[in-house]
Order: C-alpha cells, then sequence, then structure tokens
C-alpha cells in the first residue's frame, strides 16, 4: 500500500519536470540555456491564479474537455503499473481500460475544439482524429503482442512475464513493440516529427490549435494533462524496454524516474535533430509503425502457437 | 546467435513492405540494397561459427558483391537513362498495396507452419520470411507499371528463393548457389537491355501500353 501511495505521488508531482527537460534538451543542442527545470511548475501555479474567460458560444462541453483529458491521463496512469519493480494488483483487462481512458480524454478534447465554433480548432479536432485513428490501432497491436506474449490481459501479467531471455529468443518482438509504441508516444503527445508543440502558425498546428481558446485554470488542466499524458506513455514505454526486474519498490520508483528522464532526453534528442515531417506523411508513418506491429503480431502468434 | 539471425529477418520483412509501399523508385532500389546486404550476411549467421568453411565466406561475399553493389548499381544506371523517378498510377494503390502485404506475410506464416521441412532449421523465421519475401515480390511484379519496378520484384522473388535455399543449404551444395546468382545476374542484364529497347522505342517504360497492338 505504501509502495502505491509513492507511484501515485510521482505520478501527480513529477508530469511537469518532463516537457522543462525537454526544452532543456533542445536549447543544449540549439546551443542555449534554456529555462529553468521548474518553469512548467510556475506556468501552472501563474494560471491557476488568472480568472476565466469564457466565449458566448461556448457550453459545457468546452469546460468539460480539459478536466476530461487531465482526469483521463492521470486515471490511466493509475491503471498502469509504475515502479519497475514486482507489479501487484491491476485486474484482467486494464490494457483496454488504459487505451480507451486515453481515448476518451482525446475524444473530450477534440469536442472543446468543436464547441468553439472556430474553423481552426475544428480543423485541429478533424486532424487529431485522423491521426489518432491510425495511432490506435499501432498502440493495441502492440499491446497485443505483448498480452499474447504472456497470455494475460492485464498490466501486471503482461510486463511480468517480459524477462531479459526474451531479448534472445524473441528479438524481433519486443523490438517491433517497443518501436510501434515509441512511435505512439511521439503521435500521441505532439512531439516533433508528428507535431510540432511551439508552432504559431494555426494552419500548421494539429493539437495545439484544439486548445487556443481556453485560459486560466482549463490551460493550466490543458498544460498539466499534457504533462501527465507524456508521463504514462514514458512510464509504458519504459516497461516494455526494460523487462521485469525484481527489485524493491523504492528502486524501481528510483529506475523509473530516471527512466522518465531519459525518455524526455530521448525526445529531446528526436525533436532537435529531425524536422517536422509535411502533413500527408504522418498518417504514412502512423500507418508504417501499424503495419510494422502487425508483422511483430504475427510472428509472435505463429510463435506461441507451436 | 538466434536474436541476430531473427533481427536480419526481421530487417527482410521490413524491406519487403518498404518496397510494396513507396512510389520512388530510388528508395525502392536502397531498400533492394540493404535486402541484398541482410542476405549476405545471413548465412555466415546461421551456419557461421568457429570452424567456419572457405566456401560459406566466398558464398557471403559473392552474393554481397552481385546484390548489393553491381545489381543496386545497374538498376540506378537504368532508372537514370530512363529518366524515371516515381512509379505513377500503379494498379493496386499503395496504401491497399500495404495491407495486402501483410496479409500476404500472415499467409506466408500460416503456410510455413503447415509445410514440413526434412531437414530440421536454425530459426524458424526463415521458410515463412523466404515465402512472405517470395509472394511480395510477386505482388510487385504483378501490380506496378514500370519495368524498373517489375525488375525489383523479380529480384525479391529470387531473394525469396535464396532465403527458401538457406533452409536447405546443407543438404545444396554451394556451386548452386553461386551458379544461381550467376543467372540473377545475367536476368537483370537481360533486363537492363529490355528496359534501354521499350524506351527508345515508346520514349517510355510503361509496360501496360505494350499490351496494345500498334500499327
Amino acid at each position: 500500500m505504501n509502495g502505491n501511495a509513492l507511484d501515485l505521488a510521482i505520478l501527480v508531482l513529477v508530469p511537469p519536470l518532463l516537457p522543462a527537460v525537454i526544452a532543456r534538451t533542445k536549447a543544449f543542442f540549439a546551443g542555449r540555456r534554456g529555462q529553468p527545470l521548474l518553469q512548467p511548475y510556475r506556468d501552472i501555479l501563474r494560471l491557476l491564479r488568472k480568472d476565466a474567460v469564457y466565449s458566448r458560444t461556448t457550453t459545457w462541453v468546452f469546460r468539460a474537455g480539459p478536466l476530461v483529458s487531465c482526469a483521463t491521463a492521470l486515471a490511466a496512469g493509475a491503471v498502469l503499473p509504475l515502479s519497475a519493480s514486482r507489479h501487484a494488483g491491476g485486474f484482467s483487462g486494464d490494457i483496454v481500460v488504459f487505451a480507451y481512458l486515453l481515448g476518451l480524454g482525446r475524444f473530450f478534447t477534440m469536442a472543446a475544439a468543436l464547441d468553439t465554433g472556430s474553423s481552426f480548432e475544428g480543423m485541429g479536432a478533424s486532424r487529431e482524429a485522423a491521426f489518432s485513428s491510425l495511432a490506435e490501432p499501432a498502440l493495441f497491436v502492440a499491446l497485443a503482442i505483448l498480452a499474447i506474449n504472456a497470455r494475460a490481459l492485464s498490466f501486471a501479467g503482461t510486463f511480468g512475464a517480459l524477462t531479459w531471455s526474451m531479448w534472445g529468443w524473441n528479438a524481433p518482438v519486443l523490438l517491433v513493440a517497443c518501436l510501434a509504441i515509441g512511435v505512439v508516444l511521439l503521435a500521441e503527445n505532439a512531439r516533433i516529427p508528428i507535431d510540432d508543440p511551439n508552432t504559431h502558425l494555426e494552419l500548421t498546428m494539429v493539437h495545439e490549435v484544439m486548445v487556443l481558446d481556453h485560459g486560466s485554470v482549463d490551460l493550466a488542466l490543458v498544460q498539466y494533462g499534457s504533462a501527465v499524458r507524456l508521463f504514462v506513455f514514458g512510464a509504458l514505454f519504459l516497461h516494455t524496454v526494460l523487462p521485469h526486474l525484481e527489485v524493491s519498490h523504492s528502486t524501481g520508483a528510483a529506475i523509473l524516474l530516471a527512466g522518465e528522464l531519459a525518455v524526455a532526453v530521448m525526445v529531446g534528442v528526436v525533436e532537435s535533430v529531425m524536422a517536422r515531417l509535411r502533413l500527408p506523411r504522418v498518417p504514412q508513418v502512423l500507418a508504417g509503425a501499424g503495419l510494422l506491429a502487425a508483422i511483430g503480431l504475427i510472428i509472435q502468434l505463429a510463435r506461441s502457437a507451436r | 546467435m538466434t536474436a541476430w539471425t531473427d533481427l536480419g529477418l526481421l530487417g527482410v520483412i521490413v524491406t519487403d513492405l518498404f518496397v510494396l509501399s513507396t512510389t520512388r523508385i530510388g528508395a525502392c532500389i536502397r531498400a533492394l540494397t540493404i535486402q541484398g546486404i541482410l542476405l549476405a550476411v545471413l548465412p555466415p549467421l546461421l551456419h557461421g561459427g568457429p570452424g567456419t568453411s572457405g566456401q560459406l565466406v566466398i558464398t557471403a561475399l559473392v552474393t554481397l558483391l552481385i546484390k548489393a553493389v553491381v545489381i543496386p548499381r545497374l538498376l540506378s544506371r537504368a532508372m537514370r537513362d530512363a529518366e524515371v523517378r516515381r512509379e505513377a498510377q500503379p494498379f493496386v494503390s499503395m496504401h491497399l498495396s500495404g495491407l495486402l502485404g501483410v496479409s500476404l506475410v500472415a499467409f506466408a506464416f500460416w503456410v510455413g507452419r503447415a509445410l514440413r521441412l526434412p531437414i530440421a532449421v536454425a530459426s524458424d523465421l526463415i521458410l515463412p520470411v523466404s515465402l512472405a519475401t517470395f509472394f511480395v515480390g510477386f505482388l510487385v511484379l504483378v501490380s506496378r507499371r514500370k519495368a524498373i519496378t517489375q525488375v525489383v520484384g523479380f529480384l525479391m522473388l529470387e531473394n525469396g528463393v535464396f532465403l527458401f535455399g538457406l533452409c536447405l543449404t546443407r543438404a545444396l551444395p554451394f556451386v548452386v548457389e553461386l551458379a544461381v546468382l550467376l543467372d540473377v545476374l545475367v536476368g537483370v542484364f537481360v533486363m537492363g537491355i529490355m528496359i534501354h529497347h521499350i524506351r527508345q522505342e515508346f520514349d517510355h517504360l510503361d509496360t501496360f501500353e505494350l499490351a496494345s497492338l500498334k500499327e
């Protein structure tokens, strides 16, 4: 129980650190010093003190958007085992709950964007819907690979079945699952080869354009929620890359923190060395990740059948 | 050792699907080069060991030379001479052919399970991957318009046969392998000449036009 409380505290407190680490990594590549590591926390606190302004065309859907997307991200993080030690708890089918909690959050973000009646936000929502409809199969197939490997539908069983020796006899399948989850991580968190989080041109935005009309507490929730989503996907990626470890809970939590920082640095490096893809290329990359995952699934099915 | 073999075979499937889902002929040729390198590396990985025979090394080197250097060069030159860069309007759209490719891979794995080989194979992936490469090569061969992409499809088909031979390599003498490689090289030469003639005659490389009669 104590360990779970530790996990929960990490889930609530650490996420805003990750965008700052990414920004620092990008600043390092550009030869700048970059923002202080605590800047996202300060931004969120500043936004929380501001008064909200709502357009008269919006309804409760607009106000529910940031709240639901932030809450679902936290709930998805609570479903996923976080610390890298032996996992207890969970329930059969929590993999599906995880994927659809994130899907629900995305749906409400898109609904809130449509609710403003702005043409730019509608365009962003349509792009988000198109991209996520391609990213979701990739995520699902990658999770299916892991579930079939473990013959379990819970995260605890799935991650428990991953061992170091699996990299020896089942390397292609694991590699494919890691790659697919990595691409989905970049896509779902609106990072650079798919989407540019720092762009200021509405025509090229995907994710950022959907939150243009949010301010004050809502914007704070949006920023916090997207940091939590990055953290949750980072943990998922980490558990797939790093096999199951027999360590105490606090060591597992330390490994989780180090791994999340490594994931953030990795994302920063990807953002620094790559240009953003042209919009028509994005579906190709996402569909390619899905196809790759499908091949991994075929190999996994062939191997677990014998 | 099996992990590296498996990764190499995964690379072969990925290059298969890449060729299937790209319209750029230059990218197709590069993917074919990578596939050639993988095919040259796989036999020593599978059958090599401390007492590696000279035959194995020679086959690997000759494979590397022909599949990864000579043939891609010939194809790039044909592409440059014919001034085609893209496979415009293939018979099957790129998205559909990607999906078809995955179903062909699934089919190959299904067939590979049913097929029993007389001798034990080092990796359970070789047979399905060889069949998948064979099928995908065949799909490229029949679904593209340009003569160069059809040659690429033919070469992938041959790569599938090469991989299949790798399953039986204990039973198959290396002389046969080398002879097959030579045959393929001659085949590519002949196709290069054909491409040249098609272009001289019609000013383009669309083989579909060859089906209609002209005065």
